[in-house]
């Protein structure tokens, strides 16, 4: 359409003007992009590097072929995105209620909650794993509750399992997921809300035909975030886990640290990122999907 | 004294399923020192069309979502198919609610929208679409069902907001301002196409807007609130001929308000007034030629102190020798007066008898 249009005679003036005013935009980028490129691009270049060579130190497929036929590496994977799973899944079941009760609260009041559900946001992983452990043990508080209150005989095994782990991860993830799923609560309006109930609708259909799809991409977007961070992480499986749940930063770790082998190590980071972005990709998709079918929404 | 006849007869009853009386006694609603209704009552006939006016801040809102279902008054009745339903969930009322921003669902596209009251009744889908598709033709959408909200128009909104809230046969249909949000030309097209669907579907309608002229189109009877009352109810054309307080006559059309020692002949005058201390005059009411007919035509005079075109009339500004300024709007049939005219100039006002209002001591 544009080019029916007479070229003005500020053409070139306004040409120059857009292209310097990218520039700049750029400018801003840089600094970011400098810092990403050295340590996220020439890092994983270097893991692909090094995965493609054997112990003999020449080109080979050695380190990619023992991950293939080991079963033991199979299960490490499932187990790895089982986890992952069940964390989010923790994460989604905790946290939309509760970011649903927290949009429900006048601003002031909303604000304690949030602070309080960011509050373990800053204490270190490592505290909090052992926190978990001092909770869960076969010695620890709560098995010594019930045992005083005759709950139970023996202790439960609560510490070094599934279930500690799982548990310490949702712990860590929460605010991750809480916060984008509050973002997208808040922005629905409370009309919506209003208008539903004007047409009839109870409280329960209100929620599952208009307030939670409303709320989807930003609990998709939490869902995401959280099971690829939890597919990368080490401490709280590896103390809450206590060995009997095996993840791949774990095998990772141990190659290095026991075998000082780089190029398997590197095979097993190689193969959690292509995993890891594929996944991706599936979410985005998904994701796109169902926000594809309502373009404009937010110029209502 | 010569009364013009005005229209005080509420539309004829028409005993349709559809319509339904609503009686709201002594609606208090504070917040915190704020008192927002103040003792409101108000007696809605079946099938009538009310708007309630009033400037922002004058309880309006208020009262209609507490109609709605939405806002809990302190005290008082909504009283609507013989009980009191002040206690009731706004889901539970069944009124058709048209909100300011229309609050439609954007994942839903327009017929999803207009179906939803049905779904949430357990129509058949069948029937639901059947109606849903009905609801849209009503409001001039038909085809419209597949679209999605975000690529509708302002306009198209606002109809599909009026079809979602019609589909499900409401007895009552409360609108919070429906048109606040469109440009003047589809706002005047709409209060038309509403007002013309009420009288086709005949829904008690309470309807709030701050726009004078809107509810005088619309409205068959006008509620003007303000500080959380309502300071008069009646047809537009007696809220507009005879407003009871010089609120009513400042807020609905242009109208000076004037001493009656201020027009003369005194005599004349004080026997129209009849104690009464204040006239409420029309700008547009106002002659620059003495009245034909008339024995004794009252007057007012003073100097002229700025004129403007204003295309269908002349708004003239005049300061009367006590030192008022009134605005007079000179129509087309005085233009040669009004060519005559300039900034300083003396100017004589004539007013028929029968335009004169005049307003009682205000507390």
């Amino acid at each position: 359409m544009s080019a029916a249009l007479p070229l003005g005679e500020n053409q070139t003036e306004l040409a120059r003007d857009a292209r310097v005013e990218r520039a700049l935009a750029f400018a801003l980028a840089l600094p970011c992009l400098i810092v990403v490129a050295l340590c996220v691009l020439i890092p994983c270049g270097w893991l692909f590097y090094l995965s493609a060579f054997g112990n003999d130190g020449s080109l080979s497929w050695e380190n990619y072929e023992r991950v293939s036929s080991g079963a033991s590496y199979g299960r490490i994977f499932i187990t790895t995105f089982e986890v992952s799973l069940l964390t989010v899944l923790a994460c989604v079941g905790i946290g939309v209620p509760f970011a649903a009760f927290v949009n429900s609260l006048p601003p002031r009041v909303a604000g304690l909650f949030v602070a309080a559900v960011l509050l373990p946001f800053w204490t270190s992983l490592l505290v909090r794993a052992y926190a978990w452990l001092v909770l869960l043990q076969r010695n620890g508080l709560i098995n010594t509750a019930l045992i005083d209150m005759g709950l139970t005989e023996a202790p439960l095994d609560l510490a070094f399992n599934w279930f500690s782990t799982v548990l310490g991860m949702t712990h860590i993830m929460l605010p991750i997921f809480i916060l984008p799923v509050l973002g997208a609560m808040r922005n629905i309006d409370p009309g919506m809300i209003r208008a539903a109930a004007s047409m009839g609708a109870s409280w329960g259909l209100t929620m599952r035909r208009v307030f939670l799809p409303l709320a989807a991409p930003g609990i998709i977007a939490g869902a995401i975030l959280v099971f690829v961070m939890s597919l990368g992480f080490y401490v709280t499986p590896a103390i809450l886990g206590g060995g009997n749940v095996q993840v791949i930063s774990m095998r990772i770790a141990r190659s290095l640290s026991n075998f000082s082998n780089w190029g398997a190590a590197s095979a097993l980071g190689v193969l959690l990122l292509l995993f890891t972005g594929a996944l991706l990709a599936l979410g985005l998709m998904a994701q796109r999907l169902i926000l594809g079918a309502r373009k404009g929404q937010d110029h209502a | 004294m010569t009364v013009i006849a005005l229209s005080t007869v509420a539309p004829p009853e028409t005993g349709g399923a559809r319509t339904a009386a609503v009686e709201i006694e002594a609606l208090c609603k504070s917040y915190g020192s704020f008192r927002a209704l103040d003792a409101v009552d108000l007696s809605v006939r079946p099938g009538e069309f009310i708007a309630i006016l009033g400037p922002s801040g004058s309880g309006k809102s208020t009262l209609l979502m507490a109609v709605a279902g939405f806002s809990r008054p302190d005290s008082g009745r909504i009283v609507f198919g013989g009980r009191d339903i002040v206690r009731e969930p706004a889901a539970k009322r069944g009124f058709g609610v048209v909100f300011q921003n229309y609050a439609l669902f954007p994942h839903m596209t327009v017929l999803e929208n207009v179906a939803f009251p049905l779904q949430v009744r357990k129509l058949r889908p069948a029937e639901a679409r059947e109606r849903a598709e009905a609801a849209l033709r009503t409001v001039k959408l038909d085809g419209f069902g597949g679209r999605q909200i975000g690529a509708l128009s302002g306009g198209q909104r606002q109809r599909v907001a009026l079809a979602r809230a019609i589909v499900f046969e409401p007895q009552i249909l409360l609108m919070d301002e429906p048109l606040s949000a469109l440009d003047k030309s589809l706002r005047e097209e709409m209060q038309i196409e509403i007002r013309e669907l009420h009288d086709k579907l005949r829904i008690t309608t309470l309807y709030v807007t701050h726009d004078q002229r809107e509810a005088l189109t619309i409205a068959d009877r006008i509620a003007v609130m303000d500080q959380g009352r309502i300071v008069q109810i009646d047809t537009p054309e007696v809220i507009y001929r005879r407003p009871q307080t010089s609120f009513v006559a400042r807020f609905i059309g242009e109208a000076a308000i004037l001493p009656v020692g201020a027009l003369a002949p005194a005599a004349v005058v004080g026997a129209l007034a009849a104690g009464r201390p204040r006239a409420v005059i029309r700008s547009e009411d106002f002659c620059l030629t003495p009245p034909g007919g008339d024995a004794a035509p009252v007057q007012v005079s003073g100097k002229v102190q700025n004129l403007v075109f204003q295309g269908d009339s002349w708004l003239i500004r005049v300061r009367l020798a006590d030192g008022t300024a009134i605005d007079v709007r000179a129509q087309r049939q005085f233009s040669d007066q009004v060519a005559r005219l300039a900034p300083g100039a003396e100017i004589a006002l004539w007013l028929p008898a029968d335009r004169l209002h005049f307003l009682a001591e205000e507390a």
